[in-house]
């Protein structure tokens, strides 16, 4: 029997082999892989025993900071929001219950020490090894509490969004979506933080600034103007005569205001006074894949390059049924309509700053973004993210020409409530209507100060019954005022 | 003297579950640690007076491994743990009780054969009695009488392996001629063992006795033919219950894959590996796995009794793991050479059965949390918690010191 039970033993020993070789495989060779799987809830909880790093505003104030909670001899640590509804949108939140938002998603490999920057991959391993607690990151933002407080309040009870630019830099300054909702909620009451009250109580937790899609009406001038200038089809000098309509397709596309036609007008004159029959014109001669070719140069058709989680940035274009119009489609969209911002044209409020901020800054448009420093929890900087250029949109003259225009249309035009005394402010509004009244969207873009552009702003509302000069554009002049006010906090 | 030693390492290992949690060496650690050493020396004591001459090495291995199961299961739930401390103290009654009733000569146990078989049957057939039958995780291995809740297929399993050993020694000539009349018991046996899967619901028991009998088998009529012919035979039985028994087809769904269904039926096999790749090389350490969330809600079900695998891998990590194998592998090596060493049949027969029970047990388990085979619920002999799995263990322990003592007396003479 003893050979039999030499066997057996063998057996048994692969048996055993077996198990450690089973063993090795999911610990050694698939763990890397399991570890990065959303259904791994070790990992999700794991995550809540990082010391998450905290976020900052540009001067300071903290807008995300831990809170403690010792459980079974672990500790957690669950996220506070001091802003509430404030930095709701560009902060977002990080739970548990509902995973993440916001800057919290999109930089959860620097706020938990995942980032594999050589000095915080040295941190995290020695404290892995030394089962002490790993420290995440902090972020320091571009964003200005005072001028947010401002454009959150201005927006208050109202369905909209701004987002205001520094032009040279990219750097957002403000990013203000209404209705907002307390981020604190989001862990223990889900359901409170999706209501929202007023005359606007729709989807809270939509970041209408950068993932909002909305008519840009008059405002898309801009571009077409761009298009119109930069490729010397049109001069700052050509004229139009304005009957106080367009013919399109045989038939009449109307002003705005149809009751006064302005007659022969300049180019200037056009954009200051928002006169649509001239733009149809334009339109019609430049055609649409001229026009969108430039609303490229601008960043149209791509989701905004700014540090937000995808999900939360929508590309601007012609949309067709809830999706992009395939670009083969482009070349049969209506020109006129499109050169004055209708026919399917769906905008963000972050892509229509972009092109105000591109004409302040002679041309270039520069990458929005949200984060400006990386800070190591030794309080070290870490990472400082400089501007980058996008894309030159166009020339340095036009951007001039169309600077000007955009100026007189503050000083003498539609969009005189932006104005603010002894600066120099250009803009232009935008009003699209739906055929329901008191259902119009009105816009204000603008930036100053023209000589030195410091601020771009876009601001959008929806839901409106006057026009964006009337509704939108002291809404933009309480922003600018604030931020021109404030010196840059911003150190560095 | 290694006894010592286990008694150090059990005690340093509630240590760290205590520093892990209270950041402070508590003096309970110490104690139970000097609590469990004192047991274990004192049944050291009474195995040095019954089997003075048995193999020294299995008593501390077997107590190191109810250490390290004691540990684990003090840091995923404490009052489990003082539930288990019980169960090993009678666990050790057991083992000792074992030991001074067949100290003289366990052999006679080899008349009682077919009382043993007979019992062995019974046991495994309370379950199904209407009235103390319990179904848990729609398995019915459950026993209740009054406040007591035990699994009678754990002991069921000794007394298997006393009835195979005698009865295998008495026909092993005849069965090696390998005549059609003498398959008979075989087919009965095979029977048996589907009967039990069938009507417990319980696939890992029924591989653990059919593989059990498989190897006694081998052993005692040193014919591999029965061995093919039996696997083909659990093998076609075991294809019939899988179209036959949803709870069957959706165990060897999940073994396939896990992920199909993550969130539902697959969610404890897969949480169960994460646990095990979240130990990664070195582990998280003792009292520093993650196994709840932040509300203290367990993420994975039944995690100290058969899942304890996937808990001792993410705490010990890939090196404290193999350690732990090697534990199992060492146990099964000195177990095998009880059998090589002992003098008759039935003795060697008895030691096989009892070492190979406790291998295949483990691998049963251990290879289903690690999909090398479906997952089924059993225990981690010596480690799992539950009262009926350890008092059974010890027992089959005792029953492998009684035939080494044997052994080992006859070298000596």
């Amino acid at each position: 029997m003893n050979n039999q039970i030499s066997r057996l033993a063998v057996a048994s020993l692969v048996l055993v082999i077996a198990l450690i070789v089973g063993t090795t495989y999911w610990q050694a060779w698939a763990a890397p892989g399991l570890a990065d799987r959303r259904d791994n809830a070790i990992k999700v909880v794991a995550q809540f025993t990082i010391k998450r790093g905290a976020i900052f505003a540009a001067d300071g104030s903290v807008l995300a900071r831990n809170r403690p909670k010792r459980v079974n001899g672990q500790t957690f640590y669950y996220r506070r929001y001091p802003g509430r509804g404030r930095f709701a949108h560009p902060v977002g939140y990080s739970t548990q219950a509902r995973s993440r938002a916001g800057i919290e998603e999109s930089r959860n490999d620097y706020l938990t020490g995942a980032n594999t920057n050589l000095a915080t991959l040295l941190d995290t391993t020695l404290n892995r090894i030394r089962g002490a607690t790993i420290k995440g990151n902090d972020l320091m933002l571009t964003l200005r509490p005072r001028a947010q407080k401002v454009a959150m309040e201005a927006l208050a009870g109202q369905c909209g969004a701004a987002v205001a630019l520094e032009p040279k830099t990219g750097k957002v300054l403000v990013m203000a979506s209404s209705p907002s909702y307390d981020p604190n909620l989001i862990e223990k009451n889900f359901k409170a933080a999706q209501r929202a009250h007023g005359p606007c109580p729709v989807a809270p937790l939509l970041n209408r600034a950068s993932g909002g899609l909305f008519i840009p009406g008059s405002t898309f001038k801009i571009v077409t103007a761009a298009a119109a200038l930069d490729t010397g089809t049109y001069t700052p000098d050509s004229t139009f005569n304005d009957p106080g309509y367009c013919v399109e397709y045989g038939k009449r596309v109307n002003n705005y205001d149809t009751s006064t036609p302005f007659g022969t007008i300049n180019f200037g004159q056009a954009f200051q006074h928002s006169v649509n029959s001239a733009f149809c014109e334009m339109g019609k001669k430049l055609g649409p894949e001229k026009i969108l070719d430039y609303a490229r140069r601008f960043g149209f058709y791509e989701r905004p390059p700014i540090d937000l989680p995808d999900g939360e940035r929508v590309p601007s274009g012609l949309y067709s049924k809830g999706r992009p119009l395939p670009r083969s489609e482009e070349r049969r969209a209506d020109p006129g309509r499109l050169a004055f911002g209708q026919e399917r044209m769906l905008v963000t409020p972050l892509q229509m700053a972009m092109v105000a901020g591109a004409i302040a800054n002679k041309g270039v448009v520069m990458k929005p973004y949200l984060t400006d420093r990386v800070r190591k929890p030794d309080k070290s900087i870490l990472v400082k993210f400089k501007p980058e250029e996008l894309d030159r949109a166009v020339k340095p003259q036009t951007a001039a020409e169309i600077s000007s225009m955009m100026e007189s249309v503050v000083s003498g035009g539609t969009g005189t409530a932006g104005a603010i005394p002894s600066v120099r402010v250009a803009g232009k509004t935008g009003t699209a209507e739906t055929g329901v009244s008191g259902r119009n969207t009105t816009w204000f873009v603008s930036f100053a100060p023209v000589d030195n552009p410091k601020v771009a702003i876009a601001l959008v509302l929806q839901n409106q019954s006057g026009t964006g000069g009337s509704n939108s554009a002291p809404l933009v002049k309480q922003i600018m005022e604030a931020l021109l006010r404030s010196p840059s906090n911003s150190k560095g | 003297m290694s006894l010592v030693v286990v008694g150090m390492l059990v005690g340093f290992g509630f240590a760290s579950v205590y520093i892990a949690r209270q950041e402070v060496v508590n003096s309970a650690s110490l104690s139970y640690g000097l609590f469990f050493l004192g047991l274990y020396l004192l049944a050291h004591v009474i195995a040095r007076m019954t089997v003075p001459d048995a193999d020294p090495y299995l008593l501390p291995m077997a107590g190191l491994m109810t250490g390290i199961g004691l540990t684990e299961i003090y840091r995923l739930a404490e009052t489990d743990a003082f539930r288990q401390g019980l169960w090993i103290v009678i666990g050790l009654g057991a083992f000792a009780a074992t030991l001074f009733l067949l100290h003289d000569d366990y052999r006679k146990l080899e008349s009682y054969k077919y009382l043993c078989g007979l019992a062995a049957v019974a046991l495994l057939a309370l379950p199904a009695l209407p009235g103390i039958g319990e179904t848990v995780n729609g398995a019915r291995l459950w026993v209740h009488v009054g406040p007591v809740h035990f699994q009678p297929g754990e002991l069921a399993k000794i007394l298997l392996i006393v009835f195979l050993a005698g009865y295998l020694r008495e026909k092993r000539e005849v069965l090696a001629q390998f005549r059609l009349k003498d398959l008979g018991p075989l087919l009965l046996i095979w029977g048996a063992a589907m009967g039990v899967l069938v009507i417990t619901n319980d696939l890992g028991g029924g591989l653990l006795y059919f593989g059990v009998f498989l190897a006694m088998l081998y052993v005692a009529t040193a014919r591999f033919s029965f061995v093919v012919a039996g696997l083909a035979l659990f093998v076609a039985g075991a294809a019939a219950v899988y179209s036959l028994f949803p709870r069957v087809e959706e165990r060897v769904q999940i073994w396939l894959d896990p992920w199909s269904d993550v969130y539902g039926r697959g969610y404890q096999a897969a949480q169960s590996l994460y646990s095990i790749a979240n130990g990664g090389f070195g582990g998280t350490g003792l009292g520093k796995g993650m196994y709840t969330d932040a509300d203290g809600h367990q993420l994975i079900p039944y995690l100290n009794t058969d899942f304890i695998y996937s808990a001792l891998a993410q705490e010990l990590g890939l090196v404290g793991i193999c350690g732990f194998l090697l534990l199992y592998m060492l146990f099964a090596a000195r177990g095998f050479r009880i059998a090589l060493l002992a003098q008759d049949g039935f003795s060697k027969l008895l030691a096989v059965g009892l070492t190979f029970a406790f291998t295949l047990q483990a691998f049963i388990i251990i290879g289903g949390i690690v999909r090398l085979i479906p997952l089924t619920g059993i225990t981690l002999p010596f480690v799992s918690y539950g009262g009926s799995s350890i008092v059974a263990n010890f027992v089959l322990l005792a029953g492998l010191l009684l035939v080494s003592d044997r052994a080992n007396r006859g070298l000596d003479r």
